[in-house]
């Protein structure tokens, strides 16, 4: 087969020029909404009854964007004379969505599944400081977490 | 009546007419520029500046623009700073000087007119030249400088290709050159098309637009002589350079399409739609300007000058040739 000169420039106006009568890919954003991808990252939601305030996400986290604070509380054993056992109550776990990068690394580290990936994305807001989201935001997102994929046989 | 009109009172009428229409035809391109590129590229572009196809999108910008700091760098060389951007859109509007825009209707009609047309639109890349030297920066100067590279590469097919169309016209004239291709009915896009070629590609090049982009390359030399410009001398730049596509465009249509001319007309027709017939061809040499752009990547500097020296010069050559040959057996 001969190939002609320039013939590559040819073919590259060729596809512009059919994209340019194609209709365009373009997502009419608050008029239509795109559905994200089940397992998108799109916030990062916690179970506070599986959270035990042992702080590896916060000292993973590269950018230092959770906050945790927590004090202890004594439960009294159910056997008479038995030991006194404590446990920790979460006050505070705040993730600063202003410095959050997304890299999920909280999530991987977290040794009991307290947090979890949400495709939820329509949380922005008109100053930086407003991004600083609290336990209850960050629990209300739980609800729109997806099962977790059916294990393989 | 026209004759009692005073000269000076008539000269500002043309000039600010001149003004207004390039600058409206050229915030028009910016809107194509801005629509056309984005389906191409599978967008939508502009939607909802000014309700429908965002057509207000480039008033809007304008409007943005005027409202930035007017910034003047510590190191920059003031006046010639300040000159700079002027100096270009003047290079721009000169053009329009000697292009007919209908059988009577054009401003001065040169009897060197395609000469005064090379000279003045090589005045822009001066006002190019002058922005990055006087920026105190870098990335201007190297953008400027490359500027002035890429000037005198095409440059010289520019001139070679309309020495052809000169030759095959027997006059420098544009009405002279446009009246030629209307005697024939033929457009010289058909018997110059290795002109047409060669001019398409060094215009780009003189326009500073991808893929002959370099002197602004935004991803090597962030905007290269724009770096330091904002607000009003920002949008001179931009407007200059939406301007400069025009007048190219007229320049390619009056060379190359015919002009005023449409085949079919009779010369009292074209005496009225003589203009909009100029600013259809200008619209579609635009048009083929933008489809270019958003179709191939910027070149390099070397590859840059190799086109214009091994393939474009050589070409315009042989053009020259071939036509001359064929103007005397003929």
């Amino acid at each position: 087969m001969v190939k002609f000169p320039l013939i590559g420039l040819f073919k590259g106006l060729w596809v512009t020029i059919k994209t340019l009568f194609r209709k365009p890919v373009t997502v009419m954003y608050p008029d239509v909404k795109e559905t994200p991808a089940p397992r998108a990252r799109g916030v990062i939601a916690l179970d506070t009854d599986n959270c035990t305030s042992c702080m590896l996400c916060v000292r993973e986290c590269p950018d230092w964007c959770i906050y945790i604070e927590a004090h202890k509380v004594a439960i009294p054993s159910d056997k008479p004379g038995g030991r006194v056992r404590t446990r920790n109550e979460l006050d505070r776990f705040d993730i600063d969505y202003g410095l959050c990068m997304y890299c999920g690394i909280c999530v991987e580290v977290c040794p009991f599944d307290a947090l979890y990936w949400s495709p939820e994305y329509e949380y922005g807001e008109y100053k930086i400081s407003d991004l600083l989201h609290d336990k209850d935001k960050l629990v209300e997102w739980l609800q729109t977490v997806p099962e977790p994929p059916a294990l393989e046989k | 009546m026209i004759e009692n009109v005073p000269f000076a009172l008539m000269l500002t009428f043309k000039v600010v007419v001149v003004l207004a229409a390039m600058l409206v035809v050229a915030l028009v391109l910016i809107w194509g520029e801005l629509k056309w590129g984005a389906h191409i590229q599978a967008r939508v572009g502009p939607w909802y500046a000014g309700g429908r196809w965002g057509w207000a999108q480039p008033l809007a910008d304008a409007v943005k623009f005027l409202q930035k700091e007017d910034l003047v760098p510590t190191a920059a060389d003031g006046p010639v700073f300040r000159l700079a951007p002027y100096v270009m859109i003047a290079g721009t509007l000169a053009v329009f000087v000697v292009i007919p825009i209908g059988p009577s209707l054009v401003a001065r009609d040169l009897d060197i007119g395609a000469f005064y047309l090379l000279a003045v639109s090589s005045l822009s890349t001066l006002g190019v030249l002058m922005a990055g030297w006087s920026s105190g920066n870098k990335y201007s100067l190297i953008g400027g400088v490359r500027a002035g590279a890429q000037l005198i590469a095409y440059e010289l097919p520019l001139v070679l290709a309309v020495v052809a169309v000169v030759i095959e016209a027997g006059t420098l004239s544009l009405s002279g050159i446009v009246n030629a291709q209307a005697a024939t009915s033929l457009p010289f896009v058909v018997p110059q098309i290795i002109g047409f070629v060669v001019f398409l590609v060094a215009s780009l090049a003189e326009l500073n637009r991808t893929p002959f982009d370099l002197p602004l390359a935004e991803s090597e030399l962030t905007m290269g002589y724009l770096t330091e410009y904002s607000g009003l001398r920002f949008t001179m730049f931009f407007l200059g350079e939406y301007a400069g596509m025009v007048s190219m465009g007229a320049i390619i249509a009056t060379l190359y399409l015919g002009g005023y001319w449409a085949p079919g007309l009779s010369s009292d027709a074209l005496k009225f739609a003589g203009p909009v017939i100029l600013l259809v061809k200008i619209f579609v040499v635009a048009f083929l300007m933008i489809w270019i752009r958003w179709t191939y990547p910027r070149i390099r500097e070397d590859q840059l000058q190799a086109i214009a020296w091994k393939w474009l010069i050589p070409l315009a050559l042989f053009n020259i040739v071939i036509t001359a040959t064929l103007k005397v057996v003929l």
